[in-house]
């Protein structure tokens, strides 16, 4: 029977280290509702994601009292928007009215984000596709809770640059379409290498074509928890601190995937995946910056940073696998910027430049995450960093990802201020070299060869 | 079996799991296993309960008991078995 002590570690967790349950997605797949008359693939839509999704915030907050565990958001993904709207969008005004549906279908049935307004263009856009991708700008400044996404890359199929010269393009577009709020737009606006076929975790989150018609994934945290655990292994060698943080993240786990089960068991829908992520927050004491302090660096970006980072991640995944029956989406350590105050004291201390976090990509979670870099900066210069980041996850066979944020009016230095969970971060200053030739090349990257690895 | 843990954690006082054990037996919750620690003046307890044969919904018993926590000067929490069963035990 249970002990005392495992009580108490398990309302330690949650009381004092910031442990929750990140997120329950619900994923709903759209392609039923594909209609040639945009009216009727909204009026469908919004019929679909109001019936499927009208008890999951009620439904998660149940789960939560229950256990006395905090589950901070409800959220929903759906179909790339982009293969939902190919036979009724004609222009880029169609794909809107889609997102502004989609953002009233969020605030009706009250879940913060819904994810899915995506193309995936990694052999290169159908007009769809495009048109999807160049209403990106004007979707996130008309909305407040659609989030985007654009997978341009994949190992098998190389990097399609037309789509990460465009890329550029709207990025910069759509800060500067939501300037007022420091170009937030981007926060809700991730570039994919490799995205995972189906993915819970915004702002990249949609609902894979291979997945069945409604799903409940979840997606867990908990550095905070990581790093007291490992508080405990100062000094200690490799083997301790590794042991040390697989436990904790299986313990982490387990606790997502009876959410999951429990969210599928009570709303009649099929479990997905546990995406067993260390996620930090801005809070304080919920940061995977200090993690990696506690490992050992004075600050995040300080030389051993990448090796500490790999050990952590990998720990995580082998620890966490075992907790779940089903893992998935972008399993792994989240290094975003703005989300994270160990981070953030880490760039303003000068430890942490854009080109360490560039090589932390490699071996983390996901890529370059929620990084303010100038307003002035070149759509050519962000189409660059893209293509770079796209690279890394090309020939390493991983997930990488840019959401950066090129904030209008601001200079290295600066603050910018996103709130809640997107945080705040200083604007980091860029190369200013200039890549406008290569990037301004057509076509796409080929696959790299899958042989001859050195 | 439905099976809650009851934590209870606050300032030592007479009379505490008195409180929440008439509360308990008044709801026909069978107390399966208790244990207490006592760490600098303050009272760490756990209980196991079933509460397979109580008349009221789980919600209802947290509130109830989160409320008596109140009055005592304690805090009460209650919850599911499965969460700490899962955590701690492959």
């Amino acid at each position: 029977m249970i002990n005392i002590s495992e009580v108490l570690e398990t309302n330690t967790m949650i009381q004092r280290e910031n442990f929750d349950v990140r997120t329950i997605t619900m994923g709903i797949s759209l392609l039923d509702t594909i209609d040639s008359d945009v009216k009727r693939t909204c009026e469908k839509l919004r019929e679909k994601i109001l019936e499927r999704a009208e008890k999951l915030v009620r439904t998660g907050d149940e789960i939560s009292a229950d256990y006395g565990v905090p589950i901070v958001n409800k959220r929903i993904s759906v179909t790339p928007i982009g293969l939902i709207g190919g036979s009724c969008c004609k222009d880029a005004e169609d794909y809107v009215r889609i997102a502004s549906t989609l953002d009233e279908c969020a605030k009706q049935v009250g879940v913060n984000f819904i994810g899915g307004y995506s193309a995936l263009v990694t052999g290169g856009m159908t007009c769809a596709d495009e048109l999807l991708i160049r209403s990106i700008p004007e979707a996130l400044s008309r909305t407040e809770r659609v989030c985007s996404s654009v997978n341009v890359g994949s190992t098998k199929q190389g990097i399609d640059m037309d789509a990460v010269r465009l890329m550029g393009e709207v990025i910069l577009e759509t800060a500067e379409r939501t300037r007022e709020t420091d170009g937030l737009g981007c926060a809700k606006l991730v570039v994919f290498c490799n995205a995972p076929d189906d993915n819970p975790f915004m702002a990249g989150a949609f609902h894979g074509v291979t997945m069945p018609d409604t799903v409940l994934s979840v997606g867990v945290s908990g550095p905070g928890v990581v790093k007291a655990a490992i508080e405990e292994c100062a000094g200690a060698s490799f083997e301790v601190l590794c042991e040390t943080i697989k436990k904790t993240a299986f313990k982490i786990t387990r606790v997502g995937q009876l959410v999951a089960q429990e969210a599928s068991r009570r709303l009649g829908y099929p479990f997905g995946i546990v995406d067993l992520s260390l996620a930090p927050t801005p809070a304080v004491g919920d940061s995977v910056a200090d993690i990696l302090k506690e490992i050992g660096l004075a600050e995040a970006g300080a030389p051993g940073t990448t090796a500490a980072l790999a050990l952590l991640n990998d720990q995580v995944k082998k620890g966490g696998l075992m907790a779940s029956s089903y893992v998935g989406g972008l399993s792994g350590a989240f290094i975003p910027v703005s989300e994270d105050q160990g981070m953030i004291d880490a760039v303003k201390a000068g430890a942490l430049t854009l080109e360490k976090l560039e090589a932390m990509t490699c071996v983390c979670s996901v890529g370059l995450d929620m990084i303010a870099v100038p307003g002035d900066t070149p759509a050519s210069t962000i189409s660059g960093i893209i293509a770079d980041e796209m690279a890394l996850g090309m020939v390493n066979q991983k997930t990488t990802a840019v959401r950066l944020i090129p904030a209008p009016g601001k200079k290295v230095g600066d603050m910018v201020t996103f709130g809640g969970l997107l945080g705040y971060a200083p604007v980091m200053p860029v190369n200013t070299f200039d890549c406008s030739r290569f990037i301004a090349r057509t076509g796409r990257i080929p696959a790299p060869v899958h042989s001859f690895k050195n | 079996m439905k099976k809650a843990i009851i934590t209870v954690v606050g300032k030592d006082t007479v009379g505490i799991i008195a409180r929440v054990c008439t509360y308990l037996a008044e709801d026909s919750c069978n107390i399966l296993d208790i244990s207490q620690t006592i760490t600098g003046g303050y009272f760490n307890m756990m209980m196991i309960v079933d509460y397979t044969a109580s008349q009221r919904h789980f919600a209802e018993i947290r509130s109830d008991l989160s409320k008596l926590g109140a009055e005592i000067g304690v805090e009460i929490h209650v919850q599911r078995e499965e969460i700490f069963e899962k955590m701690h035990r492959i």
